[in-house]
């Protein structure tokens, strides 16, 4: 750890030639993740790349209706935009059940997609919102959906010398709400055992036209279950629908055994709150904004 | 490996340190700043005993690298008393008896006046999850929720005009 070089750059071109430089630089916003992995051994990296200095790292921007949640953005940040809970309170509320108070003005969502734990809480609620992270490199800029950014536990599809400049989120569909919920053991300060994100549109009659679903801690990536979002549509989230909907999250939850949590205790869970996220995100979209 | 020259605002005063790349904020402030009150429990994050504020915001300092705080203001578990007279906050704990071994007080002194700085009137609850990130193995946290309601409620009558 003595070996390891920090660096504060001030543009994001700066930032990308210090990741391209060494294969083991770390981009650092929040740290609540690339501190405790160093700290444990887990990470050694050559150099730490301080995003927080580059300009439209920290806020919430917006562009017409759509959001821009700059990388190093603080996750109690996103509940002081008042606009942003009220078009996307699911994601908010997601971001704001990582860890503790002393966590959340530090942690990042940017940071909760790129650690990849198939645990984190605001990725399956940025899944369902359709949010895009905003990618810098050595290429420029590209634009990749959030649920394709993690690969594997601890790992994402990031190029060397890439980092996730910000979060977009769409604007608020007319009769859109979502919902994100998951199961601890306690009330606070745990890991996941099941997430569940549904975000939905319902028509002026109440029939669901659009909804996606995904499912945290049920396989090794947060997974975005398209039969899931499927099973809603068309319907006024009648009982059938919302079995159907259970059945396909379950069908496509592969969890694993530990302490947490069981295969067959997580498989139920994730329909229980599938279920009632999709309840919730259409008792908000019936709400009028 | 040459150190990094960092100036910060330290509970109020202008204050500079050297540091290596990776210290810790909490290494800096008991090691080379001398300010021992902060506590270093689990360096993960889970427990709060090196609970700070950063520019207004209550953070884990052992999440925070010290170069990180260039520029950027520190308020320690040292700056809560104005000198000799405690802050009510440290007053309940003691009339309360809300500590055992004492390991985990200042952070959650620190985080208890965050709390009431931004909010004089909290719930229970709103105080339970508040200080859920701070641990505490000797109280069973009960004696320490009513030290914070109480000063909360001294803390009111103080603003109230006599």
């Amino acid at each position: 750890m003595s070996s390891t070089v920090y660096h504060a750059p001030g543009t994001v071109e700066d930032a990308v030639a210090l990741l391209s430089a060494d294969p083991t630089a770390r981009p650092l916003g929040g740290g609540t993740d690339l501190i405790v992995q160093m700290r444990s051994g887990r990470l050694s990296p050559g150099a730490i790349v301080d995003l927080k200095r580059i300009e439209g790292m920290s806020g919430v921007r917006r562009l017409g209706d759509a959001f821009a949640i700059g990388a190093a953005t603080p996750c109690t940040a996103l509940k002081a935009d008042a606009a942003l809970v009220a078009a996307w309170p699911g994601v908010v509320e997601a971001a704001n059940l990582i860890g503790s108070v002393q966590v959340r003005n530090r942690a990042t969502m940017a940071g909760n997609v790129c650690n990849a734990s198939p645990a984190a809480d605001s990725v399956p609620a940025l899944v369902a919102a359709g949010a895009v992270c905003v990618i810098a490199g050595p290429q420029g800029l590209r634009e990749m959906p959030v649920e394709a950014v993690p690969a594997a536990p601890g790992k994402t599809a990031l190029a060397p010398g890439e980092f996730v400049v910000e979060i977009r989120l769409p604007p608020k569909p007319a009769g859109g709400g979502d919902a994100y919920l998951r199961s601890i053991p306690r009330t606070e300060m745990d890991i996941a055992v099941v997430g569940a994100g549904v975000s939905l549109v319902l028509d002026g009659e109440g029939t669901c036209t659009s909804a996606r679903v995904a499912m945290g801690a049920v396989g090794p990536t947060v997974v975005l279950v398209e039969e899931a979002g499927a099973a809603l549509v068309g319907t006024r989230l009648e009982d059938d629908a919302l079995a159907a909907l259970s059945q396909a999250v379950q069908a496509a939850s592969n969890p694993i055994d530990d302490k947490r949590g069981s295969v067959s205790y997580r498989k139920a869970m994730a329909g229980v709150l599938a279920r009632r996220a999709a309840l919730i995100a259409a008792r908000r979209a019936g709400e009028k904004a | 490996m040459s150190k990094i020259h960092v100036s910060t605002t330290l509970n109020g005063d202008a204050a500079e340190f050297l540091c290596e790349p990776t210290s810790s904020l909490l290494d800096v402030l008991r090691d080379t700043m001398g300010l021992t009150g902060s506590k270093e429990g689990c360096g993960s994050g889970d427990c709060g005993a090196c609970t700070v504020m950063l520019d207004g915001e209550m953070v884990c300092s052992c999440l925070v690298l010290a170069p990180e705080a260039e520029g950027r203001t520190i308020a320690t578990i040292e700056g809560v008393a104005e000198g000799s007279v405690l802050h009510p906050v440290q007053q309940k704990f003691l009339e309360h008896a809300a500590l055992q071994c004492g390991f985990c007080t200042p952070g959650f002194i620190v985080a208890a006046k965050a709390l009431l700085d931004r909010n004089p009137n909290p719930t229970e609850t709103e105080v339970r999850y508040w200080l859920a990130g701070n641990l505490c193995r000797c109280t069973g946290y009960d004696k320490i929720v009513r030290a914070v309601l109480d000063a909360a409620a001294d803390l009111r009558q103080e603003r109230t005009p006599a």
